[in-house]
């Protein structure tokens, strides 16, 4: 039996990747990991229904020993290499590098398939799902992106796929709402409340709610009931794991100094910092959407703005009026659109070892564009939040900054071309 | 003052009862009033009376749109409180205060369960408030401020479980009749006939009242076959959508019930 410090580790040991083969674990401790309870120290835990109950306690009883099953993993390994395209580049950019004073490495989870970050989740929930018998798969998307990645793998492994997207989103995002239909997915508005991410994931929940027995609900970020946030962190935890063994190769360092994601949730964020939380020389940043500044009541900057309370089933920090409704957040970028952020994530801002900066609309819009004309790259406006966030930073040129490039900039055109023709400078 | 006996002795009291839920500050803030004295007059048995919230994940459009315009109107715990307070005098019937978890959390749980005490409520019922929080961080203040405990029970609750609910619930069960958000469109009540009866069978301590999927007198009757309370929500909101608050109870309650 391998001591359980380890689990995770052993998780993908099969991945081309190996971190074994040195005499020496490279990690000797997991901390900032969720406890048995399901709390990462005052947050999460499961607070649910009782009639989703039993949905709940299925997954808590399984998820860990079918994420390790030689069966899961094989499958996850071979799918996640032959289909999603990883191990994904570290790609050193250059003239970034030169624009913002330091070396500059971008973690192209946006050549993975999908475009996006969010199909290493997918991929691994929907196999869980088959494992435990569900016919069918639930989801909500913000931005599309887990969406068609859920699409996708409910296509790949003909399970039927309803997704829940906010009024709001399927316009601003509508490529994705056509390619969800595409892959055979039926996309259900969500007309209640800002008619964005958050009421999409309360549209998932009422569905599910309402079709309990053989529906499995694919929650798209770290957040959520327990094992959700721990469930999805374990599963995007193959950013890190794939930075572990490419920063020494490619930057010539053996840590990173700065790891920078964007978050909505956070599970690009948490993937990105996953294999770095016990390496205290390497600074975790996370960049939250301030919207039109964390001064105006149109922001979705969560550490800045929210309070601790419990939304979707778990206790984290969320923006909420005094007498405990949920706010409505504003961002720009639909994907970071959302009130909160995951239980893991609070807890690494409350711990401080994950610093967080707020990055305004205007400044991911400028970022998009910059990174579009000196680097070859539309990102996605989520991450082109996390390229913003490095002006923030107090940077030295010999420092190595690894950017979690979460996901492409397809779906953001529109925004995109629309925010250029203000700009005549452009 | 012991308010839980409120419920114990009204379900001790007679063979079915009829509960309502309400909004409170729907359609106008001060409905909340206005509807508990008319129910008052109208004699139901007891009333839920929900605290609105933005975002409830066990509602249906119904209630949900009647969450948002109670938001709008202003309601607050705080205030929900002080109505409560001015009404109780002329109220006899139980009540339960039925709302999410995160507003009573903000507003302090401690805090919570001595207003509601000072306010007469019997029951609370908190849908997102797992058995196991309860235990660990309601129970013993719900003990010292006299608020029975009322837990839902579903279809998909195995009866072990469900003999554990009981065992720490108290005042009665809330018998969920189908696995669904309330006011949903697709489901009828007579289709929970083999889950209620399995439920009749089972020794519990607590009396039952059955909740969802039940608009009309023939439901009503239908539950009252398998629990002593029956509790009607969105189609009560329906109503009072269409007609004047004072009016809506009389005509509602009539055509729900023969005496
Ligand atoms: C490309 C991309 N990046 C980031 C996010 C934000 O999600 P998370 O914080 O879970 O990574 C999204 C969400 O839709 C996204 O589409």
């Amino acid at each position: 039996m391998k001591p359980p410090v380890y689990r995770w580790l052993f998780l993908f040991s099969a991945l081309p990747i190996r971190f074994f083969s040195s005499a020496k674990p490279i990690f000797t401790k997991m901390s900032y990991q969720v406890n048995q309870h399901g709390f990462y120290g005052p947050y999460g835990g499961a607070y649910v229904p009782e009639v989703l109950y039993p949905n709940i306690e299925e997954l808590q009883q399984h998820y860990q020993h079918i994420l390790r099953s030689e069966r899961f993993q094989k499958e996850y390994e071979t799918l996640l290499s032959q289909f999603v395209a990883r191990p994904t580049p570290l790609y050193e950019a250059r003239r970034l590098s030169e624009e913002i004073g330091a070396r500059i490495f971008l973690k192209r989870e946006d050549v993975c398939h999908t475009g996006s970050h969010k199909l290493n989740n997918t991929l691994g929930q929907v196999l869980l799902a088959k494992q435990l018998g569900k016919r069918k798969i639930i989801a909500e998307t913000g931005a599309g992106s887990h969406g068609v990645a859920t699409a996708t793998v409910c296509a790949l492994l003909n399970l039927e796929c309803c997704v829940y997207m906010g009024e709001v989103d399927m316009q601003r995002q509508y490529p994705n709402v056509e390619r969800m239909r595409l892959l055979g997915a039926t996309v259900i508005p969500a007309t209640s409340g800002s008619k964005t991410l958050k009421d999409a994931v309360n549209e998932a929940f009422r569905a599910w709610i309402n079709e309990p027995e053989d529906t499995f609900y694919v929650i798209g970020s770290v957040f959520g009931p327990h094992p959700y946030p721990d469930m999805v962190a374990s599963l995007q935890s193959v950013i890190s794991k794939e930075l572990r063994e490419q920063v020494p190769a490619i930057t010539g360092q053996q840590l990173p100094d700065y790891v920078v994601a964007c978050v909505g949730g956070g599970s690009n964020a948490i993937g990105s910092f996953y294999h770095f939380l016990d390496e205290p020389s390497v600074q975790l940043i996370a960049a939250e959407a301030a919207g039109k500044g964390i001064e105006t009541d149109y922001s979705a900057a969560a550490t800045f703005l929210g309070k601790q309370g419990i939304l979707h089933g778990t206790q984290t920090l969320f923006m909420q009026t005094p007498d405990g409704q949920v706010k409505e957040a504003h961002s720009v970028s639909a994907g970071l659109d959302y009130p909160g952020i995951g239980p893991q994530l609070a807890y690494l801002h409350h711990q401080k070892r994950a610093q967080f900066v707020a990055v305004t609309d205007k400044d991911a819009l400028d970022a998009a564009l910059l990174l579009s004309k000196i680097e070859g790259i539309i990102p996605a406006l989520e991450s082109a939040h996390a390229i913003a966030a490095l002006r923030q930073l107090s940077l030295a040129p010999a420092q190595v900054v690894v950017v979690c490039l979460s996901g492409r900039g397809d779906k953001d055109l529109e925004t995109y071309i629309n925010y250029r023709s203000t700009q005549n400078t452009l | 003052m012991k308010t839980s006996n409120r419920l114990v002795t009204t379900f001790q009291s007679k063979p079915s009862l009829l509960s309502l839920y309400i909004t409170a500050g729907f359609p106008k803030l001060p409905d909340t009033a206005v509807l508990l004295k008319e129910l008052q007059k109208a004699n139901i048995d007891f009333v839920e009376v929900g605290l609105p919230f933005s975002d409830s994940l066990m509602d249906g459009p119904t209630i949900q749109h009647s969450h948002q315009v109670a938001l709008e109107n202003g309601m607050t715990l705080e205030v929900l409180m002080e109505q409560l307070d001015s009404v109780r005098s002329e109220i006899s019937y139980p009540l339960v205060l039925m709302g999410a978890l995160n507003p009573i959390v903000q507003f302090g749980v401690e805090r919570f369960c001595e207003r509601c005490h000072q306010v007469g409520i019997d029951g609370v019922l908190i849908p997102d408030l797992t058995l196991s929080e309860y235990q660990k961080n309601f129970k013993t203040l719900y003990q010292k401020y006299h608020l029975a405990p009322i837990f839902m029970v579903t279809p998909r609750t195995s009866e072990a479980r469900l003999l554990e609910i009981d065992a720490e619930g108290s005042g009665f069960l809330y018998v969920m009749s189908s696995s669904s958000t309330t006011g949903a469109a697709n489901k009828t009540l007579s289709d929970s006939k083999a889950y209620l009866e399995r439920i009749q069978a089972l020794p519990l301590r607590n009396p039952k009242a059955i909740g969802f999927n039940i608009s009309t007198r023939e439901e009503v009757e239908f539950a009252h076959r398998y629990g002593q309370g029956a509790i009607v929500g969105s189609a009560f909101i329906r109503k009072l959508q269409q007609t004047d608050a004072s009016k809506a109870v009389e005509d509602f309650v009539k055509e729900l019930r023969l005496n």
